[in-house]
């Protein structure tokens, strides 16, 4: 089982971590709003979660954790 | 990513922040390296900045050198990377970079030094100085941020703008019979003594971000290992200036920037079979006696 | 300076070459610089010497990466030097103020030649505003140190480290062509081993996982930050305008006129001066030799003492002038006498204009 955490304080919504995840899981949140005003990401998929770090890799604000 | 050798920890200022949302028995695959601070980048959103801050980070974290490592940020949009990142770190005049390294290096060889540039700074501005340390052999790290365009003043044409590209400057397109072509950097360098190693990579997929990251560690273990200037050119993107959201840059650096800057390797001296730059350049210039003084010694 | 405890060395030498070897002395290991006339002898007396310590003496690719390889090297803790002359200097004007913006010390040298433009390669102090008020774009100030000897070249190269150290700042030798090239008699001051001298604990050499990271910087983007930063270079320069004038004063105790001249001027004024005092004229000679700050407490004291009419003697078109002036502000009357473009006046025609001012006061003028 793996899964994401995005760290609100960094994520700025670019969207880049949902085009570069392989499985599709992942996607900005409308329901929240961080505290700079940006939609940040979410997974919305945990199931499907493989852990490959490629929304980490590809994430210009280092917002994202990887966890297993 | 190389598989770090040490098990990945989140830095202390985020394990208040989000250390209780990871359960016991979970283990954490990937995390904001320790080399780089709190600071919120001020990059825009979907900026490429920040993978190339965050590669830098963490091969120092890797190769266990921030408490040695000097950075240099001139201005340009990655001026404040001053706040970014943790290791000892100076804010340079625009261009200027590579002196102020130069100044440091000489000063305590045994610090690792970087220089951080936009193209407006390397390859313009500070091209003179960009040029005489690397032909000097500064034994200094170079991350060049090529995007084309002057990111942090509005959009204004880059040394390195594509010919016809659009900017506050060149509204009719960038008109080569009256301003030039792009100076591409890395095949300049590529041919000077000095240099030990030039590679250009970009950072548009897992792929080539994992690949920039080897070229960036290479960079910096040649500076550890001595074996002379190292400097990797980044193909990047300008979402904002290039009027563009983040993916449409990455498809327009895919369709334009590549094309006229390709990737690869354009010099290292060791995988050509040298101890280091020095050695190269003797080889180079092997018919030219006085250059082959003191050989022996 | 010069230390009793030590054997003192007196030797024969030229004044580019003594600020060289005074520079090594108080403890320079790093010269960095681009070759322009006259001060070349100093940068080849640190070519020749600097190998032979252990330091570094690098030729830059131009008069701008020689200023920031100072402002590297200040930064990484070391002291540290680069000399010019006069328009090479303003090409180190970017890095001056950077230094200055970011608290950066170390010595910046000018020998200076005529100008403006590529201007002459005879002496001149056509530079003394650009030294004195504007040497880089912002709101700062750096001490400016004019050495009228080679003694002085010595002695003033030594203070420039240390109230460079001390104040965080750039700090100047207004030098110029006559006294970088002559050649005097010298004490050379005592050896300074570099290690012994004070600790930069804001160095940016490596944190080495024993503090937290250290920044050089100039850029505030909040407009109050900015003026914080100010505000404490200000307070800094307070201090030295306080404590650190300095001036020569002769035949200053009953001067009605007070000659005020600096560096190669002086050596002229000097003469003058004297021959007017074996004339009878009441006439004593201030020398500046801190520039900035300016010795505004000596104009104070030559007025006190009675002085009425200031003649400020410069190799320029009227510089220095302003800040006698300035420091009168209406207490005395001023004038000014200089030649310009590398001519140096002689001891006569300085005299002359003493004489009209004698004579001046005499008609009660």
């Amino acid at each position: 089982m793996a899964r994401i955490i995005v760290d609100d304080v960094h994520c700025k919504g670019c969207g880049l971590c949902v085009d570069a995840c392989p499985k599709g899981v992942l996607a900005l949140d409308q329901e929240r709003i961080t505290p700079k005003g940006y939609h940040p990401a979410k997974l919305v998929d945990p199931d499907n979660c493989i852990g490959c770090s490629s929304c980490f890799i590809t994430c210009p604000d280092v917002a994202i954790t990887v966890v297993m | 990513m190389a598989a770090p050798k040490t098990p990945v920890t989140l830095p202390d200022y985020q394990v208040e922040r989000i250390g209780s949302q990871i359960a016991e028995g979970e283990t954490i695959k990937s995390a904001r390296p320790h080399a780089l601070s709190d600071a919120i980048f001020n990059y825009c959103p979907g900026c490429t900045h920040g993978i190339v801050n965050r590669l830098v980070a963490e091969v120092i974290d890797e190769l266990g050198i921030e408490g040695k490592t000097v950075g240099i940020a001139p201005v340009g949009c990655s001026v404040m990377a001053y706040d970014f990142f943790n290791c000892d770190m100076i804010e340079a005049a625009h261009g200027r970079a590579p002196a102020v390294a130069t100044g440091v290096k000489r000063v305590h060889p045994d610090n690792v030094v970087f220089a951080y540039q936009g193209d407006g700074d390397l390859a313009s501005i500070g091209t003179a100085e960009t040029v005489h340390a690397a032909t000097r052999g500064e034994k200094i790290t170079v991350i060049f941020i090529n995007n084309a365009i002057y990111g942090m003043t509005g959009g204004q044409m880059a040394p390195t703008s594509l010919p016809n590209q659009v900017t506050q400057t060149s509204p009719y397109g960038r008109d080569v019979s009256k301003v030039g072509y792009p100076v591409r950097i890395a095949e300049l360098l590529s041919t000077l003594d000095g240099v030990a190693y030039v590679e250009r990579v970009t950072c548009d997929s897992r792929q080539h971000i994992i690949q920039a990251k080897k070229a960036i560690k290479k960079a910096f273990q040649n500076q550890i290992d001595g074996i002379g200037y190292s400097l990797v050119e980044v193909v990047a993107t300008c979402p904002t200036n290039w009027g563009m959201t983040p993916q449409g840059a990455f498809q327009w650096l895919r369709e334009n920037m590549l094309p006229y800057y390709p990737l690869g390797v354009y010099k290292d001296v060791v995988a050509d079979g040298f101890a280091n730059a020095a050695e190269a350049a003797l080889e180079r210039a092997k018919d030219c006696p006085i250059a082959q003084q003191g050989k022996e010694a | 300076m010069a230390d009793n405890t030590q054997a003192q060395e007196r030797v024969l030498m030229k004044g580019n070459e003594v600020l060289a070897e005074a520079a090594m002395r108080a403890g320079c290991r790093f010269f960095f610089g681009y070759p322009i006339t006259p001060q070349t002898e100093l940068a080849a007396y640190m070519a020749k010497k600097l190998p032979l310590i252990g330091g570094t003496f690098l030729q830059a690719e131009s008069e701008i990466a020689a200023i920031n390889m100072v402002y590297g090297a200040a930064a990484a803790g070391a002291r540290v030097m680069t000399s010019s002359s006069s328009p090479g200097v303003s090409l180190k004007g970017e890095g001056v103020s950077y230094m200055a913006g970011a608290d950066v010390p170390g010595v910046i040298v000018n020998v200076e030649r005529g100008g403006p433009g590529l201007g002459g390669i005879q002496p001149s102090q056509s530079d003394y505003f650009q030294a004195t008020r504007a040497l880089g774009h912002g709101d700062f100030y750096m001490p400016v140190l004019a050495p009228s000897t080679v003694q002085e070249m010595a002695d003033l190269i030594y203070l420039a480290f240390d109230l460079a150290d001390e104040y965080r700042t750039p700090a100047m030798i207004l030098a110029d062509g006559m006294i970088g090239q002559m050649m005097e008699p010298v004490t050379l001051p005592p050896e300074r081993d570099p290690k012994t001298l004070p600790a930069k604990p804001w160095a940016t050499s490596g944190h080495k996982g024993e503090r937290a990271h250290n920044v050089v910087n100039s850029l505030y983007l909040s407009p109050e930050k900015l003026e914080q930063t100010n505000f404490e270079r200000f307070e800094r320069y307070a201090e030295i305008k306080e404590k650190h004038q300095r001036q020569e004063l002769m035949f200053c105790d009953d001067a009605e006129i007070v000659v005020v001249a600096f560096g190669a001027a002086s050596r002229i004024a000097r003469t003058a001066v004297r021959d007017a005092r074996a004339k009878g004229i009441k006439v004593g000679l201030l020398r500046p030799i801190t520039l900035w700050p300016f010795p505004t407490k000596a104009i104070d004291q030559v007025i006190a003492n009675g002085a009425k009419r200031f003649l400020s003697v410069e190799l320029n078109m009227g510089q220095m002038v302003e800040d006698v002036r300035l420091a009168a502000n209406g207490r005395a009357e001023v004038s000014f006498y200089g030649r310009t473009g590398g001519v140096l006046p002689t001891p006569e025609e300085v005299l002359v204009q003493i004489e009209k001012l004698a004579e001046d006061m005499e008609r009660g003028e």
